[in-house]
């Protein structure tokens, strides 16, 4: 791995006592594409705007591209591209101005602006919206701007916060196709999702976190092995039976979780423990083997009850 | 989706920014954004803000100044009253619309559009988006009082080759009302806390010796006027459309120039508080 591009040493961020970050250690390296995951609230939108200089921390230390960004904010942000949370375009601008008046904003000459602003409408699917106002846009459109716009620049690390959010799964597709080009021409990713299949898909190494803490660090596929098991058997015995079941399900699988709906077995072999299920008399409505995934690490690790 | 073609690394070609967390030296780039913005779709309404002062001095300064006659004016020789409010409707117009651009329209980029926001994820700082948005109001100011000194000319009002400084100084006007203006609309959150700038620029308007002399006040009135910015501008135009700069005027100047610094150095770091929490 090359010379870390991010490197954040116990950052903190507290509003008014709330700790909303609470000490987060991280590296990312360059080319590297780096996710955090987490429910609503842990922090990691938080986190994302102090690594984006539009946040000035209350504590740790930061260093983007070598530099502090509560100091350097202008020289830091000149290399990132930012796809905030919530679609910030300039509303009183046709689309392709927003390209273009948005790269004047890092000072780039409009000789060089042109070409990119046609090339990344065509990137966002919008060519032919060039001349309508963003007003006119529907949402996934609003998006897939937001994004083009992030690129205006080409920068060296590229801060998506949810950036799919809204997008249909052709837009996904095609987004993911295009973050992984830029991954290889070494461009640095930072995201955070609530899709897993996303971070499955986009991360090389992701952080899972919480109340402002990192609950976890590793690859996906290390996350799993550590966190859960191969495989994860569903089994259904219909409402308000499930746990009455699972009481004689004892010494199945490693662990157990009984929801309203359903059972899950977490097991290294599903059919085996399956097989072993049906010679204990248990007769399932539905059951289901499938590929533990990073699903299952995540509601293992925040929990299943809702926040908001 | 096609392939890219090829077009140079736009990090080769970022303009580098000034070093520190405020100003990356390039306000014009917001000033450029909102003069596209601005003038895109309200010049309509931007060129209606010049018919407003004209009306006045047709119907207060000719019509009216029929029946008042003369008054005096600033070096105590008698001057026509239409040619002694002139100067002073200009102050008022200058001040009028660097008030709205920098009120109603920094407040719904503020609050609604996350206009600044955008700016702020960029190489941009606070101070670049603070000087482009004011400068945007300067615009107006000065065009406004480019044609309204012309209309003044055509009406015979002018006196002096002093007044040709009418247009600076009324630049410097709109400066100093729209710093002022952007940093307290940075503190209003609703659109009825913004109904107070019309409550309060309406008298400033009337009373600011606009219509007629100060000396009609008891002293700690005239006091109290002379405190408040408009009285300033009206002094520092109507000193320059009479030929008749002294002391006073200088002083009018440097009264805009300190409102013009402390306007500036508080929006910067309101955006700051507000962006960059």
């Amino acid at each position: 791995m090359s010379e870390p591009v991010i490197r954040a040493t116990d950052l903190v961020k507290s509003y008014g006592g709330v700790r909303a970050v609470d000490g987060l250690s991280f590296e990312v390296s360059r080319g590297e594409s780096f996710g955090l995951l987490g429910p609503n609230g842990a922090g990691k939108s938080t986190t994302m705007r102090m690594l984006g200089g539009v946040s000035r921390r209350s504590g740790g230390r930061l260093e983007i591209l070598g530099l502090d960004p509560d100091e350097q904010g202008p020289r830091v942000r000149a290399h990132l591209g930012v796809v905030p949370q919530q679609d910030n375009l300039d509303e009183e601008l046709p689309v392709r101005e927003n390209l273009v008046v948005y790269g004047r904003y890092f000072g780039l000459p409009h000789s060089y602006l042109r070409p990119k602003a046609d090339q990344l409408l065509e990137f966002a699917q919008l060519t032919e919206k060039a001349s309508a106002l963003v007003s006119e846009l529907s949402g996934g459109m609003k998006r897939r701007l937001t994004i083009a716009r992030s690129l205006v620049s080409d920068p060296r690390i590229l801060l998506l916060d949810e950036p799919t959010t809204g997008l249909d799964p052709q837009a996904r597709h095609a987004l993911w196709d295009r973050l992984f080009r830029l991954k290889e021409q070494g461009v640095t990713l930072v995201l955070t999702t609530h899709y897993m299949d996303e971070a499955e898909q986009l991360c090389d190494r992701l952080v899972v976190v919480d109340h402002g803490r990192i609950m976890a660090e590793g690859s996906p596929a290390e996350l799993i092995r550590r966190w859960s098991t191969r495989e994860v058997l569903e089994l259904r015995f219909g409402s308000g039976r499930n746990a009455a079941a699972a009481e004689r399900l004892g010494g199945i699988g490693s662990r157990l979780e009984v929801l309203p709906d359903r059972v899950l077995v977490y097991s290294d072999d599903g059919e085996r423990d399956l097989e072993e299920i049906s010679r204990r008399g248990l007769r399932p409505v539905t059951s289901l083997v499938r590929r533990s995934s990073l699903e299952d690490v995540f509601l293992r690790l925040t929990g299943r009850s809702l926040v908001d | 989706m096609s392939p890219d073609r090829p077009l140079p690394d736009g990090q080769g070609l970022l303009r580098v920014p000034r070093p520190g967390a405020l100003y990356s030296g390039n306000a014009r780039a917001v000033f450029a954004r909102s003069m596209r913005a601005q003038w895109r779709t309200n010049w309509a309404v931007m060129l209606s803000g010049f018919v407003e002062p004209v009306g006045y001095l047709l119907a207060l300064g000719v019509g009216l100044g029929s029946v008042v006659g003369e008054v005096a004016g600033p070096d105590g020789a008698p001057v026509a009253y239409a040619a002694w409010i002139a100067p002073a409707l200009l102050a008022v117009s200058a001040m009028n619309g660097a008030v709205y651009d920098s009120t109603w329209n920094v407040f719904f980029k503020l609050r609604y559009a996350r206009l600044y926001e955008g700016m702020l994820n960029t190489s941009l700082g606070p101070l670049d988006v603070a000087l482009g948005e004011i400068g945007v109001a300067l615009v107006r100011g000065g065009v406004y009082a480019t044609g309204f000194t012309g209309v003044m000319a055509a009406m015979g009002l002018v006196r002096s080759w002093w007044a040709l400084l009418m247009v600076p100084g009324a630049v410097l006007v709109a400066f100093g009302f729209a710093a002022f203006g952007m940093a307290v609309t940075s503190w209003m959150r609703t659109i009825q806390q913004m109904d107070w700038v019309t409550f309060l620029s309406l008298p400033l308007f009337l009373f600011s010796g606009t219509f007629y002399p100060l000396d009609v006040y008891p002293e700690p009135v005239r006091w109290a006027v002379q405190a408040l910015p408009l009285w300033h501008g009206v002094e520092l135009l109507r000193d320059l459309a009479a030929g008749t700069p002294g002391a006073a005027t200088a002083g009018h100047a440097a009264y805009y120039a300190v409102l013009v610094a402390v306007g500036v150095a508080v929006t910067t770091a309101r955006l700051r508080a507000l962006f960059l929490r």
